[in-house]
């Protein structure tokens, strides 16, 4: 059977790992039209901190995932239209909850190995509970994006002038943020902290490269979304070494291949 | 269009001080004015950036809005955008509230947004707005959202633009883009923060060349705040010049002489013209920095009914003369003053 799907794991880490690469792509999109990398990649490493406290407390790692990026995605929105300095904002508050994620997988030193799958995450340990509620937030997460669309686009391409026409760019950027959580929380477990960018900004960033029009834009970063974790877990089963190695990779050498077929295109429009 | 010469268009300036006699009554009963405010505050933060102003401006008209760095120019622009909460006084954009009004007016804010520096094309960049306040994703709309794009491009002869990423426009192509953004929904009112910065001298005049005919060809009020005055000599109807938490509007040279600018900034200004150009300029020593709250602006309105401020009314009479520039460009609403 192609791709080891008469195995558990191997069908729970296709569906985790699809609807959460999807709903990363078309989150992504946004983050990267609006220009908030850092801050996703932020949030992303306080979903460490907050999965590590949930595990010494001995709660799911999903609640300390959820509840940590929510509640720092919350703090840098409300900072953000104040603070010029939102890069520095955003450092700082990285800093301290790594710092504080460090504090807690030193209380909690009975198992390395969780610290580790946070941090790089573990496609192919996805219970079938997990990528259950995986492609169940991804969904949820997609028709909230729906929803907000047009006046996510409109402010996230012209917050004064959306602003001007009544759109509640303020509330927008929380809601957004949710968003932003919910999918770091999902992906966290599955691809790791340190590598989220491989389905939050590689697939985005080579689809902002490659598509003129913001809906092409979005479903094509999608569908570079699929055929990355499809393709990576291929390559962990059929060559080995770990799914997360590949699908960083690949996310990486799609970028190189966006970028550089960019300028041709920019050249043709221009011409 | 060809009203006679006495429709000074749209401002009642020429006859009366408009704070006691009150603009709205000069209009014609079919026109309705683009803004009409009376006594209006504008607030930046806590801070009363303008204390009372009164400002009539008719459909069709272009208005340059001047004044020093501080002296309320955006915070005036975005408190008619609605991005700014009124302060105070009453303020009626299109003969509504600003509330239900607000839809039909267009913002260009002063600084570019990032998302115009990004890689999507211009045509994706102005169709964003297209009714950008709605919930959803719109698909049912996509053939008018298109056609209102390229309608749009069209109108400030962006067409060839429509294709090209945002990140390889130049600067006065970026600024097209962002007015024809802010014209992809039917305005009435176009707010334009200091659109010609950073522009090279021909750029500008192509921005305003473009502002000019649809203010002509659509009846698109405009306000467009600006560093220099020489740029718009020639093609604005009339100028609002801010100064000290007060303003004055009419013809330039109703506004822009040395006793009106003396008044407005409560020190001796003077005004040299040469070669068509204006230059205005303290007429001794130099120009503190503009402090809404020294002693050029006392807060005077606060708590008090406007048009009743003890140093009379904000926008102070201009005297009408001859010879202005475009001051008889026919506007669309009869003011009651005749000119000879």
């Amino acid at each position: 059977m192609i791709l080891g799907l008469e195995y558990g794991f191997m069908r729970h880490a296709l569906l985790a790992g699809s609807s959460i690469a999807v709903a990363c792509a078309a989150v992504g999109y946004f983050v990267t039209l609006r220009r908030q990398a850092f801050a996703a990649h932020a949030l992303s490493h306080v979903g460490f901190t907050g999965a590590a406290g949930a595990i010494l407390l001995g709660v799911s790692p999903y609640l300390g995932l959820f509840g940590f990026t929510l509640a720092a995605g919350f703090a840098l929105a409300l900072a953000g239209s104040r603070l010029r300095e939102r890069d520095i904002g955003i450092g700082m508050v990285l800093m301290f909850a790594l710092g504080l994620g460090v504090l807690f997988l030193n209380l909690y030193t009975a198992n390395a190995q969780a610290a580790m799958s946070i941090l790089f995450g573990s496609i192919v340990g996805i219970t079938a509970a997990q990528a259950g509620l995986s492609l169940g937030v991804a969904l949820a997460c997609l028709l909230a994006l729906a929803a907000i669309y047009r006046p996510l686009a409109f402010a996230s391409l012209n917050p004064e002038a959306a602003r001007a026409r009544g759109v509640p760019v303020r509330a927008l950027d929380l809601l957004f943020v949710a968003l932003l959580a919910a999918v770091v929380a999902i992906a966290v477990p599955v691809i790791g902290a340190l590598l989220i960018f491989a389905f939050l900004i590689g697939p985005a960033a080579a689809a902002q490269a490659l598509a003129r029009g913001m809906a092409r834009g979005v479903l094509l970063a999608m569908v570079f979304g699929l055929l990355l974790t499809w393709s990576g877990l291929a390559a962990a089963y059929y060559i080995g070494y770990p799914a997360s190695t590949w699908i960083a990779s690949l996310s990486f050498a799609l970028y190189l291949v966006a970028q550089a077929a960019r300028p041709r295109r920019a050249a043709r429009a221009a011409g | 269009m060809n009203a006679p010469a006495h429709t000074h268009a749209g401002i009642a300036a020429d006859t009366a001080e408009i704070g006691d006699n009150q603009a709205g009554e000069n209009r014609g009963a079919s026109a309705v004015w683009a803004v009409q405010a009376r006594g209006l505050c504008c607030r930046h933060g806590e801070q009363a950036v303008i204390t009372a102003l009164d400002l009539a401006l008719a459909p069709g008209q272009l208005v340059g809005v001047f004044g020093t760095n501080g002296s309320g120019k955006t915070t005036l622009l975005q408190t008619l955008a609605g991005i700014l909460p009124v302060g105070g006084g009453s303020l009626e954009l299109l003969g509504q509230p600003l509330a239900t009004a607000r839809t039909r007016i267009g913002y260009v804010a002063q600084t570019v947004p990032e998302g115009a520096f990004g890689r999507i094309d211009a045509a994706s960049f102005v169709a964003a707005a297209w009714q950008g306040e709605r919930w959803g994703l719109g698909l049912r709309h996509a053939a008018e959202r298109r056609q209102a794009t390229q309608q749009a491009l069209r109108r400030v002869e962006a067409q060839h633009l429509a294709a090209r990423p945002m990140d390889a426009l130049s600067g006065g192509e970026r600024q097209r883009v962002c007015i024809a953004q802010a014209l992809v929904n039917p305005v009435s009112l176009l707010l334009l923060d200091e659109p010609l910065s950073n522009l090279d001298p021909r750029s500008q005049q192509g921005v305003l060349a473009l502002v000019r005919r649809l203010c002509d060809a659509q009846q698109l009020a405009v306000m467009l705040s600006a560093h220099d005055i020489n740029p718009l000599l020639p093609v604005m109807d009339q100028v609002l010049y801010l100064a000290a938490g007060r303003g004055r509007i009419g013809t330039v040279d109703a506004v822009v002489n040395a006793a009106s600018l003396t008044e407005l900034y409560g020190l001796p200004m003077a005004v040299a013209r040469h070669d068509g150009y204006v230059f205005i300029h303290p007429a001794r020593g130099f120009m503190p920095e503009e402090s809404p709250h020294g002693d050029h602006a006392p807060s005077q309105s606060r708590g008090q009914p406007h048009g009743q401020a003890p140093q009379g009314p904000a926008v102070l009479p201009a005297q009408e003369q001859d010879g202005g520039v475009r001051s008889n460009r026919p506007g669309a609403v009869e003011t009651s003053g005749g000119r000879p």
